[in-house]
Protein backbone atom coordinates (compact mmCIF):
# COMPACT_ATOMS: atom_id res chain seq x y z
CA UNK A 1 0.00 0.00 0.00
CA UNK A 2 2.56 2.42 0.98
CA UNK A 3 4.74 1.34 -1.65
CA UNK A 4 2.43 1.69 -4.30
CA UNK A 5 1.40 5.53 -2.99
CA UNK A 6 5.21 6.17 -3.02
CA UNK A 7 5.31 4.75 -6.71
CA UNK A 8 2.38 6.80 -7.85
CA UNK A 9 3.72 10.34 -6.28
CA UNK A 10 6.96 9.35 -8.40
CA UNK A 11 5.41 8.79 -11.24
CA UNK A 12 2.98 12.10 -11.25
CA UNK A 13 6.19 13.74 -11.16
CA UNK A 14 7.87 12.29 -13.75
CA UNK A 15 4.92 12.86 -15.82
CA UNK A 16 4.28 16.34 -14.62
CA UNK A 17 7.81 17.35 -15.42
CA UNK A 18 7.72 14.86 -18.82
CA UNK A 19 4.64 16.90 -20.03
CA UNK A 20 5.98 20.20 -19.21
CA UNK A 21 9.02 19.72 -20.79
CA UNK A 22 6.59 18.35 -23.90
CA UNK A 23 4.49 21.53 -23.53
CA UNK A 24 7.19 24.38 -23.66
CA UNK A 25 9.28 22.59 -26.38
CA UNK A 26 5.99 22.68 -28.41
CA UNK A 27 4.93 25.96 -27.82
CA UNK A 28 8.16 27.88 -27.48
CA UNK A 29 6.90 30.87 -26.03
CA UNK A 30 9.95 32.75 -24.61
CA UNK A 31 8.31 33.23 -21.55
CA UNK A 32 8.37 29.50 -20.78
CA UNK A 33 11.79 28.26 -20.83
CA UNK A 34 12.35 24.18 -20.99
CA UNK A 35 12.69 22.64 -17.49
CA UNK A 36 16.08 20.77 -18.97
CA UNK A 37 16.51 24.41 -19.69
CA UNK A 38 16.28 25.52 -16.23
CA UNK A 39 18.15 23.54 -14.79
CA UNK A 40 21.02 23.98 -16.85
CA UNK A 41 21.11 27.39 -15.88
CA UNK A 42 20.41 26.76 -12.04
CA UNK A 43 23.69 24.39 -12.71
CA UNK A 44 25.71 27.07 -14.22
CA UNK A 45 24.60 29.75 -11.37
CA UNK A 46 25.13 27.81 -8.78
CA UNK A 47 26.86 24.45 -9.04
CA UNK A 48 29.70 24.96 -11.84
CA UNK A 49 32.50 26.36 -9.32
CA UNK A 50 36.20 24.64 -8.55
CA UNK A 51 35.90 21.14 -7.04
CA UNK A 52 37.60 22.85 -4.09
CA UNK A 53 34.61 24.91 -3.16
CA UNK A 54 32.33 21.69 -3.46
CA UNK A 55 31.34 22.68 -6.74
CA UNK A 56 29.99 25.87 -5.52
CA UNK A 57 30.36 29.49 -7.62
CA UNK A 58 31.06 32.76 -6.41
CA UNK A 59 27.05 33.35 -7.03
CA UNK A 60 26.64 31.22 -3.59
CA UNK A 61 28.12 33.74 -1.69
CA UNK A 62 26.35 36.84 -3.16
CA UNK A 63 22.96 35.06 -3.73
CA UNK A 64 21.94 32.53 -1.51
CA UNK A 65 24.37 32.90 1.57
CA UNK A 66 22.98 37.16 2.18
CA UNK A 67 19.42 35.87 1.50
CA UNK A 68 19.03 32.67 3.97
CA UNK A 69 21.14 35.02 6.62
CA UNK A 70 18.25 37.29 6.69
CA UNK A 71 15.37 35.19 6.44
CA UNK A 72 16.91 33.39 9.33
CA UNK A 73 17.97 36.01 11.15
CA UNK A 74 14.85 38.01 10.71
CA UNK A 75 12.85 35.08 11.89
CA UNK A 76 14.89 34.30 14.68
CA UNK A 77 14.48 37.91 15.80
CA UNK A 78 10.42 37.91 15.47
CA UNK A 79 10.69 34.07 17.62
CA UNK A 80 12.68 35.12 20.44
CA UNK A 81 10.50 38.85 20.91
CA UNK A 82 7.32 36.88 19.95
CA UNK A 83 7.50 34.16 22.36
CA UNK A 84 8.60 36.11 25.45
CA UNK A 85 6.25 38.97 24.97
CA UNK A 86 3.46 36.13 23.68
CA UNK A 87 4.13 33.81 27.11
CA UNK A 88 3.85 37.12 29.24
CA UNK A 89 0.77 38.55 27.64
CA UNK A 90 -0.55 35.17 27.80
CA UNK A 91 -0.35 34.47 31.43
CA UNK A 92 -1.17 38.16 32.95
CA UNK A 93 -5.32 38.25 31.52
CA UNK A 94 -5.97 41.57 31.89
CA UNK A 95 -3.46 42.84 29.99
CA UNK A 96 -4.24 40.58 26.49
CA UNK A 97 -7.67 42.95 26.51
CA UNK A 98 -5.90 46.23 26.66
CA UNK A 99 -3.70 44.92 23.69
CA UNK A 100 -5.88 42.54 21.81
CA UNK A 101 -7.67 44.38 19.25
CA UNK A 102 -4.60 46.45 18.40
CA UNK A 103 -2.57 43.17 17.70
CA UNK A 104 -5.25 42.07 15.40
CA UNK A 105 -5.17 45.03 13.46
CA UNK A 106 -1.32 44.97 13.09
CA UNK A 107 -1.79 41.49 12.03
CA UNK A 108 -4.10 42.28 9.06
CA UNK A 109 -2.02 45.50 7.66
CA UNK A 110 0.50 43.68 4.97
CA UNK A 111 3.63 44.14 5.54
CA UNK A 112 5.18 45.21 2.05
CA UNK A 113 3.03 48.17 2.23
CA UNK A 114 5.19 49.54 5.42
CA UNK A 115 8.95 49.15 3.59
CA UNK A 116 9.14 52.34 2.21
CA UNK A 117 8.70 53.49 5.88
CA UNK A 118 11.51 50.83 6.91
CA UNK A 119 13.54 52.06 3.68
CA UNK A 120 13.40 55.82 4.65
CA UNK A 121 14.30 55.02 8.86
CA UNK A 122 16.58 52.27 7.89
CA UNK A 123 18.22 52.68 4.85
CA UNK A 124 18.97 50.42 1.89
CA UNK A 125 20.46 48.33 4.68
CA UNK A 126 20.27 44.22 6.30
CA UNK A 127 19.28 45.73 9.46
CA UNK A 128 15.91 47.22 7.22
CA UNK A 129 15.51 43.62 5.82
CA UNK A 130 15.83 42.26 8.86
CA UNK A 131 13.53 44.75 10.35
CA UNK A 132 10.93 44.23 7.73
CA UNK A 133 11.62 40.56 8.04
CA UNK A 134 11.04 40.49 11.82
CA UNK A 135 7.88 42.80 11.73
CA UNK A 136 6.48 40.84 9.31
CA UNK A 137 6.64 36.89 10.91
CA UNK A 138 6.04 38.15 14.37
CA UNK A 139 2.03 38.25 14.03
CA UNK A 140 1.35 35.03 13.96
CA UNK A 141 4.53 33.59 16.39
CA UNK A 142 2.70 36.81 18.78
CA UNK A 143 -0.54 35.25 18.57
CA UNK A 144 -0.31 31.75 18.67
CA UNK A 145 2.10 31.80 21.98
CA UNK A 146 -0.61 34.07 24.15
CA UNK A 147 -3.34 31.56 22.55
CA UNK A 148 -1.25 28.57 24.44
CA UNK A 149 -0.55 30.65 26.98
CA UNK A 150 -3.76 30.78 28.17
CA UNK A 151 -4.75 27.50 27.38
CA UNK A 152 -2.25 26.09 30.03
CA UNK A 153 -4.34 23.84 32.34
CA UNK A 154 -5.07 25.82 35.65
CA UNK A 155 -4.06 22.78 38.24
CA UNK A 156 -1.09 22.00 36.50
CA UNK A 157 0.31 25.75 36.96
CA UNK A 158 -1.57 25.50 40.45
CA UNK A 159 -0.11 21.97 41.52
CA UNK A 160 3.73 23.03 40.37
CA UNK A 161 2.61 26.07 43.36
CA UNK A 162 1.32 23.79 45.69
CA UNK A 163 5.05 22.16 45.30
CA UNK A 164 6.70 25.29 45.17
CA UNK A 165 8.37 24.60 42.17
CA UNK A 166 9.90 28.10 41.17
CA UNK A 167 8.11 30.60 38.84
CA UNK A 168 10.99 30.48 36.34
CA UNK A 169 10.76 26.43 36.32
CA UNK A 170 7.42 26.85 36.47
CA UNK A 171 7.66 28.73 32.94
CA UNK A 172 9.95 26.22 31.66
CA UNK A 173 8.60 23.06 32.96
CA UNK A 174 5.10 23.86 32.88
CA UNK A 175 3.75 27.06 30.99
CA UNK A 176 6.17 26.83 27.50
CA UNK A 177 5.81 22.79 27.13
CA UNK A 178 1.91 23.24 27.42
CA UNK A 179 2.31 26.17 24.71
CA UNK A 180 4.55 24.67 22.53
CA UNK A 181 2.11 22.69 19.98
CA UNK A 182 0.72 26.07 19.45
CA UNK A 183 3.82 27.82 18.84
CA UNK A 184 5.30 26.05 16.62
CA UNK A 185 1.90 26.07 14.76
CA UNK A 186 3.03 29.87 14.65
CA UNK A 187 6.62 29.32 13.51
CA UNK A 188 5.69 27.00 10.71
CA UNK A 189 3.08 30.11 9.54
CA UNK A 190 6.22 32.54 10.10
CA UNK A 191 8.80 30.62 8.26
CA UNK A 192 6.90 30.92 4.81
CA UNK A 193 6.03 34.63 5.74
CA UNK A 194 10.00 35.17 5.95
CA UNK A 195 10.93 33.82 2.90
CA UNK A 196 7.81 35.88 0.90
CA UNK A 197 9.29 38.93 3.23
CA UNK A 198 12.45 38.25 2.48
CA UNK A 199 12.12 38.23 -1.37
CA UNK A 200 10.13 41.65 -1.45
CA UNK A 201 12.69 43.13 0.55
CA UNK A 202 15.47 42.07 -1.65
CA UNK A 203 13.46 43.45 -4.54
CA UNK A 204 13.36 46.64 -3.66
CA UNK A 205 16.73 47.36 -2.21
CA UNK A 206 19.83 45.50 -2.07
CA UNK A 207 22.81 44.82 -3.61
CA UNK A 208 22.74 41.02 -3.01
CA UNK A 209 20.68 38.21 -2.39
CA UNK A 210 18.25 36.23 -4.61
CA UNK A 211 16.14 39.07 -4.86
CA UNK A 212 18.25 41.06 -6.22
CA UNK A 213 19.59 38.25 -8.66
CA UNK A 214 15.66 37.96 -9.83
CA UNK A 215 16.00 41.83 -10.50
CA UNK A 216 19.28 41.33 -12.26
CA UNK A 217 18.13 38.36 -14.58
CA UNK A 218 14.91 40.64 -15.38
CA UNK A 219 17.06 43.66 -16.22
CA UNK A 220 19.22 41.41 -18.39
CA UNK A 221 16.09 39.65 -20.00
CA UNK A 222 16.97 36.40 -18.69
CA UNK A 223 14.13 34.57 -18.86
CA UNK A 224 15.47 30.98 -17.92
CA UNK A 225 17.10 32.74 -14.72
CA UNK A 226 14.28 34.06 -13.54
CA UNK A 227 13.16 31.08 -13.93
CA UNK A 228 16.37 29.43 -12.24
CA UNK A 229 15.66 31.88 -9.13
CA UNK A 230 11.78 31.05 -8.68
CA UNK A 231 12.78 27.07 -8.87
CA UNK A 232 15.78 27.61 -5.98
CA UNK A 233 13.29 29.87 -3.76
CA UNK A 234 10.75 26.82 -4.01
CA UNK A 235 13.26 24.29 -3.51
CA UNK A 236 14.92 26.45 -0.43
CA UNK A 237 11.18 27.01 0.88
CA UNK A 238 10.90 23.15 0.91
CA UNK A 239 13.92 22.34 2.81
CA UNK A 240 13.66 24.67 5.64
CA UNK A 241 9.79 23.84 6.08
CA UNK A 242 11.41 20.22 6.43
CA UNK A 243 14.10 21.02 8.79
CA UNK A 244 11.40 22.65 11.46
CA UNK A 245 8.98 20.06 10.60
CA UNK A 246 12.00 17.32 11.74
CA UNK A 247 12.28 19.94 15.23
CA UNK A 248 8.45 19.89 15.95
CA UNK A 249 8.21 16.40 15.26
CA UNK A 250 11.29 15.64 18.01
CA UNK A 251 10.43 18.19 20.53
CA UNK A 252 6.92 17.47 20.23
CA UNK A 253 6.98 13.90 20.39
CA UNK A 254 5.83 13.60 24.08
CA UNK A 255 2.76 16.23 23.09
CA UNK A 256 1.37 13.09 20.92
CA UNK A 257 2.43 10.68 23.16
CA UNK A 258 0.39 11.85 25.99
CA UNK A 259 -2.35 12.22 22.78
CA UNK A 260 -2.17 8.66 22.77
CA UNK A 261 -2.58 7.85 26.11
CA UNK A 262 -5.80 10.07 26.93
CA UNK A 263 -7.43 8.60 23.77
CA UNK A 264 -6.86 5.20 25.15
CA UNK A 265 -7.97 6.25 28.37
CA UNK A 266 -11.08 8.16 27.00
CA UNK B 1 -10.42 31.55 32.43
CA UNK B 2 -9.77 31.11 35.91
CA UNK B 3 -6.35 32.29 36.50
CA UNK B 4 -7.59 35.06 34.22
CA UNK B 5 -10.16 36.38 36.71
CA UNK B 6 -7.79 35.50 39.66
CA UNK B 7 -4.72 37.59 38.31
CA UNK B 8 -7.36 40.27 37.20
CA UNK B 9 -7.18 42.83 39.72
CA UNK B 10 -4.23 43.13 41.74
CA UNK B 11 -2.69 45.85 39.25
CA UNK B 12 -5.51 47.59 37.69
CA UNK B 13 -7.37 49.94 40.58
CA UNK B 14 -11.15 48.98 40.63
CA UNK B 15 -12.86 51.19 38.57
CA UNK B 16 -15.47 49.14 37.12
CA UNK B 17 -15.62 50.54 33.75
CA UNK B 18 -12.00 49.02 33.10
CA UNK B 19 -13.46 45.84 33.46
CA UNK B 20 -15.40 45.31 29.96
CA UNK B 21 -12.75 44.06 27.41
CA UNK B 22 -13.81 46.25 24.94
CA UNK B 23 -12.74 49.62 26.37
CA UNK B 24 -9.59 47.75 27.31
CA UNK B 25 -9.22 47.58 23.84
CA UNK B 26 -10.36 51.15 23.04
CA UNK B 27 -7.48 52.40 25.39
CA UNK B 28 -5.30 50.07 23.97
CA UNK B 29 -5.83 51.46 20.72
CA UNK B 30 -5.66 55.16 22.04
CA UNK B 31 -2.30 54.81 23.56
CA UNK B 32 -0.98 53.10 20.70
CA UNK B 33 -1.64 56.04 18.84
CA UNK B 34 -0.18 58.91 20.92
CA UNK B 35 2.44 56.68 21.36
CA UNK B 36 2.62 57.48 17.50
CA UNK B 37 2.11 60.93 17.65
CA UNK B 38 4.70 61.50 20.61
CA UNK B 39 7.23 59.35 18.69
CA UNK B 40 6.62 61.61 15.67
CA UNK B 41 7.05 64.77 17.90
CA UNK B 42 10.14 63.81 19.75
CA UNK B 43 12.81 64.21 17.25
CA UNK B 44 14.32 61.35 16.86
CA UNK B 45 13.64 60.40 13.56
CA UNK B 46 12.93 63.70 11.18
CA UNK B 47 9.29 64.16 10.95
CA UNK B 48 8.96 63.87 7.17
CA UNK B 49 10.31 59.81 8.00
CA UNK B 50 8.17 58.93 10.87
CA UNK B 51 5.09 61.13 10.28
CA UNK B 52 2.97 61.57 14.17
CA UNK B 53 -0.37 60.43 14.16
CA UNK B 54 -2.39 63.50 13.74
CA UNK B 55 -0.03 64.35 9.79
CA UNK B 56 -1.19 60.90 9.22
CA UNK B 57 -4.86 61.19 9.45
CA UNK B 58 -5.09 64.26 8.17
CA UNK B 59 -2.95 63.22 5.10
CA UNK B 60 -5.83 60.08 5.05
CA UNK B 61 -8.36 62.83 4.74
CA UNK B 62 -6.91 65.00 2.10
CA UNK B 63 -6.22 61.44 0.18
CA UNK B 64 -10.43 60.64 0.40
CA UNK B 65 -11.62 64.57 0.40
CA UNK B 66 -9.57 65.60 -2.93
CA UNK B 67 -7.19 62.83 -4.18
CA UNK B 68 -10.13 60.13 -4.97
CA UNK B 69 -8.46 57.58 -3.23
CA UNK B 70 -11.69 55.87 -2.52
CA UNK B 71 -11.88 54.80 -6.02
CA UNK B 72 -7.91 52.90 -5.31
CA UNK B 73 -9.56 51.38 -2.29
CA UNK B 74 -12.67 50.22 -4.52
CA UNK B 75 -10.10 48.31 -7.45
CA UNK B 76 -8.02 46.82 -4.76
CA UNK B 77 -10.97 45.32 -2.65
CA UNK B 78 -12.84 44.58 -6.08
CA UNK B 79 -9.19 42.99 -7.15
CA UNK B 80 -8.54 40.84 -3.87
CA UNK B 81 -12.08 39.46 -3.74
CA UNK B 82 -11.91 38.61 -7.79
CA UNK B 83 -8.80 36.63 -6.72
CA UNK B 84 -10.14 35.18 -3.05
CA UNK B 85 -12.85 34.03 -5.34
CA UNK B 86 -11.11 32.37 -7.75
CA UNK B 87 -8.50 30.72 -5.50
CA UNK B 88 -12.21 29.17 -3.80
CA UNK B 89 -13.77 27.99 -7.12
CA UNK B 90 -10.62 25.97 -7.93
CA UNK B 91 -9.82 24.87 -4.71
CA UNK B 92 -12.12 23.92 -3.02
CA UNK B 93 -13.31 21.39 -5.55
CA UNK B 94 -9.77 20.42 -6.03
CA UNK B 95 -9.75 19.59 -2.26
CA UNK B 96 -13.33 17.44 -2.58
CA UNK B 97 -11.44 15.63 -5.14
CA UNK B 98 -8.60 15.09 -4.08
CA UNK B 99 -9.72 14.39 0.21
CA UNK B 100 -12.23 11.82 -1.26
CA UNK B 101 -9.85 9.91 -3.83
CA UNK B 102 -7.28 8.86 -1.50
CA UNK B 103 -4.89 7.87 -4.79
CA UNK B 104 -5.31 10.98 -6.03
CA UNK B 105 -4.42 12.67 -3.02
CA UNK B 106 -1.22 10.95 -2.49
CA UNK B 107 0.06 11.20 -6.00
CA UNK B 108 -0.15 14.57 -6.03
CA UNK B 109 1.21 14.69 -2.61
CA UNK B 110 5.22 14.92 -3.95
CA UNK B 111 3.94 17.77 -6.53
CA UNK B 112 2.33 19.98 -4.87
CA UNK B 113 5.18 19.45 -2.12
CA UNK B 114 7.42 21.20 -4.86
CA UNK B 115 4.72 23.65 -5.72
CA UNK B 116 3.73 25.09 -2.62
CA UNK B 117 6.64 26.56 -0.60
CA UNK B 118 7.31 28.52 -4.72
CA UNK B 119 7.00 32.36 -2.81
CA UNK B 120 4.78 33.76 -5.16
CA UNK B 121 5.76 37.41 -4.82
CA UNK B 122 8.83 35.85 -6.82
CA UNK B 123 6.47 34.88 -9.85
CA UNK B 124 5.48 38.57 -9.97
CA UNK B 125 8.00 40.14 -11.86
CA UNK B 126 7.40 37.21 -14.35
CA UNK B 127 3.89 37.47 -14.42
CA UNK B 128 4.40 41.19 -15.11
CA UNK B 129 6.44 40.46 -17.97
CA UNK B 130 3.21 37.79 -19.24
CA UNK B 131 0.22 39.32 -18.00
CA UNK B 132 1.34 42.98 -17.33
CA UNK B 133 0.26 45.04 -14.48
CA UNK B 134 -3.08 44.80 -14.81
CA UNK B 135 -5.86 42.53 -13.09
CA UNK B 136 -5.04 39.32 -14.57
CA UNK B 137 -1.25 39.41 -13.29
CA UNK B 138 -3.05 40.13 -10.04
CA UNK B 139 -5.41 37.78 -9.78
CA UNK B 140 -2.61 35.08 -10.74
CA UNK B 141 -0.13 35.81 -8.38
CA UNK B 142 -2.92 35.99 -5.51
CA UNK B 143 -4.26 32.16 -6.42
CA UNK B 144 -1.30 30.43 -6.60
CA UNK B 145 -0.27 32.06 -2.69
CA UNK B 146 -4.15 31.44 -1.76
CA UNK B 147 -4.93 28.54 -3.42
CA UNK B 148 -3.20 26.43 -0.41
CA UNK B 149 -4.26 26.82 2.64
CA UNK B 150 -8.14 26.01 1.02
CA UNK B 151 -6.95 22.75 -0.39
CA UNK B 152 -5.17 21.67 2.27
CA UNK B 153 -8.40 22.26 4.66
CA UNK B 154 -10.96 21.33 2.41
CA UNK B 155 -8.87 17.09 2.16
CA UNK B 156 -8.10 17.85 5.88
CA UNK B 157 -11.60 18.65 6.45
CA UNK B 158 -13.32 16.37 4.53
CA UNK B 159 -10.60 13.79 6.62
CA UNK B 160 -12.44 14.79 9.94
CA UNK B 161 -16.03 13.49 8.34
CA UNK B 162 -17.83 10.88 10.38
CA UNK B 163 -17.51 8.13 8.42
CA UNK B 164 -20.79 7.06 10.05
CA UNK B 165 -22.37 9.80 8.70
CA UNK B 166 -20.75 8.62 5.34
CA UNK B 167 -21.80 5.38 5.61
CA UNK B 168 -25.45 5.52 6.62
CA UNK B 169 -25.83 8.05 3.53
CA UNK B 170 -24.49 5.15 1.71
CA UNK B 171 -27.02 2.71 2.82
CA UNK B 172 -29.53 4.42 2.07
CA UNK B 173 -28.67 4.98 -1.99
CA UNK B 174 -26.99 8.17 -2.13
CA UNK B 175 -23.90 7.69 -4.41
CA UNK B 176 -20.59 9.18 -4.35
CA UNK B 177 -20.94 12.58 -5.53
CA UNK B 178 -24.22 12.95 -3.74
CA UNK B 179 -22.00 12.45 -0.26
CA UNK B 180 -19.90 14.17 -1.25
CA UNK B 181 -21.71 17.68 -1.17
CA UNK B 182 -24.83 16.58 1.34
CA UNK B 183 -22.46 14.79 3.74
CA UNK B 184 -18.86 15.51 3.72
CA UNK B 185 -18.92 19.12 2.19
CA UNK B 186 -21.67 20.71 5.07
CA UNK B 187 -19.08 18.64 7.61
CA UNK B 188 -16.52 19.75 6.60
CA UNK B 189 -17.28 23.62 6.29
CA UNK B 190 -15.63 25.32 9.56
CA UNK B 191 -12.36 23.91 8.28
CA UNK B 192 -12.59 25.19 5.22
CA UNK B 193 -13.65 28.47 6.12
CA UNK B 194 -10.56 28.78 8.43
CA UNK B 195 -8.33 27.90 5.14
CA UNK B 196 -10.71 30.82 3.65
CA UNK B 197 -9.71 33.33 6.32
CA UNK B 198 -5.94 32.75 6.16
CA UNK B 199 -5.76 32.72 2.27
CA UNK B 200 -7.90 36.13 2.45
CA UNK B 201 -4.92 37.68 4.89
CA UNK B 202 -2.37 36.37 2.32
CA UNK B 203 -4.28 37.39 -0.89
CA UNK B 204 -4.50 40.79 0.28
CA UNK B 205 -0.61 40.91 1.09
CA UNK B 206 0.08 39.45 -2.32
CA UNK B 207 -2.29 42.43 -4.40
CA UNK B 208 -1.07 45.32 -2.25
CA UNK B 209 2.61 43.70 -3.15
CA UNK B 210 1.85 43.41 -6.95
CA UNK B 211 0.25 46.77 -6.93
CA UNK B 212 3.36 48.40 -5.13
CA UNK B 213 5.67 46.08 -7.57
CA UNK B 214 3.73 46.69 -10.80
CA UNK B 215 3.94 50.99 -10.77
CA UNK B 216 2.07 52.31 -13.56
CA UNK B 217 -1.30 51.84 -14.66
CA UNK B 218 -3.97 50.00 -12.70
CA UNK B 219 -4.51 51.82 -9.80
CA UNK B 220 -5.31 50.45 -6.27
CA UNK B 221 -3.54 50.83 -2.60
CA UNK B 222 -0.32 49.60 -3.55
CA UNK B 223 0.44 51.67 -5.95
CA UNK B 224 -0.76 54.90 -4.40
CA UNK B 225 2.30 54.09 -2.02
CA UNK B 226 4.00 53.31 -5.07
CA UNK B 227 3.62 56.91 -5.95
CA UNK B 228 4.22 58.29 -2.78
CA UNK B 229 7.33 56.43 -2.40
CA UNK B 230 8.46 58.63 -5.09
CA UNK B 231 9.84 61.84 -5.76
CA UNK B 232 8.85 64.18 -2.25
CA UNK B 233 8.37 60.07 -0.30
CA UNK B 234 5.12 61.39 1.34
CA UNK B 235 5.80 58.64 4.56
CA UNK B 236 2.32 60.41 5.82
CA UNK B 237 0.33 59.34 2.78
CA UNK B 238 2.60 55.74 2.94
CA UNK B 239 1.09 55.57 6.08
CA UNK B 240 -2.28 56.71 5.94
CA UNK B 241 -2.91 53.96 2.90
CA UNK B 242 -1.13 51.24 5.23
CA UNK B 243 -3.63 51.96 7.79
CA UNK B 244 -6.82 51.58 5.70
CA UNK B 245 -5.02 48.28 4.02
CA UNK B 246 -4.90 47.17 7.75
CA UNK B 247 -8.71 48.00 8.03
CA UNK B 248 -9.92 46.00 5.45
CA UNK B 249 -7.90 42.97 6.33
CA UNK B 250 -9.23 43.31 9.63
CA UNK B 251 -12.79 43.82 8.59
CA UNK B 252 -12.24 40.59 6.78
CA UNK B 253 -11.33 38.71 9.33
CA UNK B 254 -13.29 39.41 12.08
CA UNK B 255 -15.93 39.14 9.63
CA UNK B 256 -15.01 35.16 8.74
CA UNK B 257 -14.20 34.48 12.23
CA UNK B 258 -17.66 35.67 13.31
CA UNK B 259 -19.23 33.73 10.17
CA UNK B 260 -17.07 30.55 11.35
CA UNK B 261 -18.12 31.05 15.27
CA UNK B 262 -21.79 31.43 14.84
CA UNK B 263 -22.52 29.90 11.35
CA UNK B 264 -22.21 26.50 11.50
CA UNK B 265 -24.48 25.27 14.27
CA UNK B 266 -24.42 22.15 13.05
CA UNK B 267 -20.92 21.50 13.46
CA UNK B 268 -19.02 22.11 16.47
CA UNK B 269 -16.16 20.67 15.74
CA UNK B 270 -13.37 23.37 16.61
CA UNK B 271 -12.01 23.55 13.26
CA UNK B 272 -7.66 24.51 13.95
CA UNK B 273 -6.64 28.57 13.59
Amino acid sequence: MVLRHRLAQLVTLVVLVGAWELATRLAEEPFFPRPSVIVKNMRELWLSGPPSQLLLTENVSEDIVPSLTRLLGGWAIAAVIGISVGIALGRIGWLVDFVGPLLHFLRAVPPPALLPVFIVILGLSTTMQLAVIAFGVIWPILLNTIDGARSVEGTQVDTARVFRVSPLRRLFGVVLPAASPKIFAGLRISLSLALILMVISELIGTTDGLGRALEDAKGEFSIADMWAVVVLLGILGYVLNALLLAVEHRVLRWHRASRALQSEQG
Amino acid sequence: MAFALRLRLPGVPAFPLLGRPWIRGAIGVALFLAAGEAIGRMGLVSREDLPPTSDVLRALWQMVAVEGFGSDVLITTGNWLLGLAVAIAIGVPAGLLLGSVPILNSASRLAIDFLRPIPSVALIPLAILVLGTGTEMRVFVMVFAAIWPILFNTIYGLMEVDPLAKETARSFGAGRIRVALTVSLPSAAPFILTGIRLAATIALILEITAELLGGGGAGGIGKVINVATGGFGRMDVVLAATLVAGVIGLLANTMLEYVSRHGFAWAHTGAPS
